[in-house]
């Protein structure tokens, strides 16, 4: 396509419209690349959009309250004073706990899969546990409400109360009504662990069969091979996984406000209710009263959304490294 | 001297004696451990199954009886009267549905396609590692920019906010998807494209595109089974409605917004529905996923690298 070639193609009698077909597939190629990348470039323009229309919105709340936004616990819409400290609590606390009771599980769920499943039974068991994470959030939240919360307030919690020691240190406080950090927590285990035991699954699956070999033919027993050879290498894989899990735990909305309370205070007690930052939004949202009430739930998305892509960040280049390292 | 060494080996001395029964006991015990552990993992496989057959053997017991063809035929009626369905929510998830495939699926594709034709590139880097952080972000988040964005301009709810934030949630799933599926289509088929005289871009759209087509597809249903059930973006952008409305620049019902509602009611014939409502949207969203399933098991299930 030089200048000096062009001729030669062009002042041939019939060309069958050859040159003008080349001309036309350069043409081409250059719209569809450039139609291409502008499309790809779409996703990093909407991450700074999002970012920017939230930051925009919160920056009334965020100019008047500054810091103390995060530190304050003092949430009292007539007074117009906001701080989004208990919000915060509850959202770190409801989500190490979905992390505590999920993580052994889904591990568990992982090595089984990867590990020890009859093939009858590896599928199956996968399928059923990718479902759990088909399942619409406020369709475990009805069930969290109907269903779970009955179970925990008349049973468990009950029991766990009973137990000596435990039942009656801080943790296990108070009166034990359905809508707590507890019940939150529990459902939100529930829905992390799919997340959790598929990353884990895939890194496990990843790990070079020669690991395994060695420590088979060093004589130690399958969990021993486990346990010495498999997890170590799939460790930080294993890590983003649960912090991928994490990710998902602190903004999940509809389940945790259908089953956490909604009450702006921090308390020790697991059977206390609470608030989270995505859950505060989704109630108080469409009832803001006034420009400064609605700035501070936009703050509270921008806190939510500075976490969470801080935390998915973090999980994706775990789980990455571990794909370089099995590959070379 | 020869006899004593033979009779040193034959009888072992109470010392080697002891490390043998060291031995011995020790290998029983890491046998018994990993036995022990195989059955912890049995049993953890057996727990995390558990919650999935209590929430649907509880949809059914408790929704299956108000579905009948009236829920899908009638609109909800008031409080106190028996009977009536959920036409406005079915037929609004249906819309915003469509408004989002319409948006993200675009966006998804071609995204996609650049990523599987420039892998090593930084910008392919970095829009792969972006799209699984957007991947990861929190819906109500989307919900309130959706807000931010187009509802607050606009200066009311409309159906086309909430289709746009569903959209938005759509694209990265798209574009890592069809990225996967592309990459499944071997070069060769390509190449010999391009050697028969076709232009890259033709290449990529009648011949890549098309082979991967089935696989695109099913992550177009995979996407949408995750969005279907979405109810936090929509809450300040479609809001919901409880009368007939298929306007897109009006505020309408979805299915998730209804269950919700009905949910945290006080009336128990609205619980009802809301079992109803929700077991509908699962089977909604359960089809679409073995749908999806089963495309790429055909297609794809064996080959691929």
């Amino acid at each position: 396509m030089s200048e000096a070639a062009r001729p030669v193609v062009t002042t041939r009698p019939d060309d069958g419209g050859l040159a003008a077909r080349i001309e036309g597939s350069a043409i081409g190629d250059t719209v569809y690349r450039a139609a291409t990348t502008a499309f790809a470039v779409c996703i990093p323009l909407l991450l700074v959009f999002i970012a920017f229309e939230i930051v925009a919105a919160a920056w009334p709340a965020l100019r008047a309250f500054g810091l103390g936004f995060l530190a304050s616990s003092d949430w009292d819409p007539p007074k117009q004073v906001f701080g989004a400290a208990s919000a915060i609590y509850g959202t770190v606390v409801s989500s190490f706990l979905a992390l505590l009771i999920a993580t052994p599980l889904a591990l568990g769920v992982a090595v089984f899969l990867s590990e020890f499943a009859p093939a009858w039974l590896r599928t199956p068991v996968a399928f059923l546990v990718d479902l759990l994470a088909a399942i619409p959030s406020v369709v475990y939240g009805l069930w969290g409400i109907f269903v779970l919360q009955p179970i925990l307030r008349e049973r468990v919690m009950p029991f766990i109360s009973s137990i000596p020691l435990i039942g009656s240190s801080a943790l296990f406080e108070g009166p034990a009504y359905g809508p707590s950090m507890f019940s939150a927590g529990l459902i939100l285990a529930i829905m992390v662990l799919p997340y959790i035991s598929a990353v884990s699954r895939e890194v496990l699956l990843a790990v070079p069969r020669t690991q395994r070999e060695a420590a088979l033919a060093l004589g130690a027993t399958k969990w021993e091979m486990i346990r010495d050879a498999v997890v170590p290498f799939a460790r930080s894989g294993i890590l983003g996984g649960i912090i991928l899990g994490l990710g998902r735990a602190l903004g999940e909305t509809m389940a945790v406000t259908m089953l956490i309370g909604n009450v702006h205070k921090i308390s020790a007690s697991l059977f206390a209710p609470g608030y989270t930052m995505a859950s505060l939004i989704a109630n108080e949202f469409s009832e803001a009263t006034g420009d400064i009430h609605l700035a501070a739930l936009m703050a509270v998305g921008a806190v939510l959304f500075s976490v969470t892509l801080i935390v998915n960040a973090l999980a994706r280049w775990l789980v990455w490294r571990v794909a370089r390292e099995a590959r070379s | 001297m020869t006899g004593s060494d033979v009779t040193r080996v034959a009888r072992p001395s109470g010392v080697q004696r002891a490390a043998a029964e060291r031995t011995r006991r020790t290998i029983r015990r890491r046998r018994g451990v990993n036995v022990v552990m195989i059955g912890v993992t049995y049993a953890a496989a057996l727990v995390a199954t558990l919650p999935l057959v209590f929430i649907l053997a509880h949809l059914i017991a408790k929704g299956a009886s108000s579905i009948d063809l009236n829920f899908f035929t009638q609109m909800p009626k008031p409080i106190g009267e028996v009977g009536g369905g959920m036409l406005n929510g079915i037929i609004g998830t249906l819309i915003l549905i469509a408004i989002a495939t319409g948006f993200g699926l675009p966006i998804g594709i071609g995204a996609g396609l650049y990523l599987a034709e420039n892998r090593g590139t930084t910008l392919a880097t970095a829009v792969r590692f972006l799209s699984d952080v957007l991947n990861g972000l929190p819906s109500i988040v989307m919900g309130i920019f959706a807000w931010q964005f187009l509802v607050r301009p606009m200066g009311h709810f409309s159906a086309l906010a909430g289709g746009i934030a569903l959209g938005a949630m759509m694209i990265p799933l798209v574009t890592r998807a069809t990225e996967e599926m592309i990459r499944t289509v071997p070069t060769s088929l390509r190449e010999a494209a391009l050697a028969l005289g076709y232009p890259r871009w033709r290449t990529s759209l009648v011949v890549v595109l098309r082979t991967a087509l089935p696989g695109i597809i099913t992550a177009a249903l995979v996407a949408v089974a995750r969005i279907a059930g979405e109810t936090a973006p929509l809450l300040f952008t479609a809001l919901g409605n409880a009368f007939w409305s298929i306007s897109l620049n009006a505020p309408i019902a979805a299915l998730p917004l209804q269950i919700f509602t009905y949910a945290i009611s006080p009336y128990d014939s609205q619980h009802a529905l809301a079992w109803a409502g929700a077991l509908v949207l699962i089977g909604i969203v359960f089809v679409i996923s073995l749908a999806a399933r089963f495309a790429t098991r055909s297609r794809f299930g064996r080959g691929g690298d």
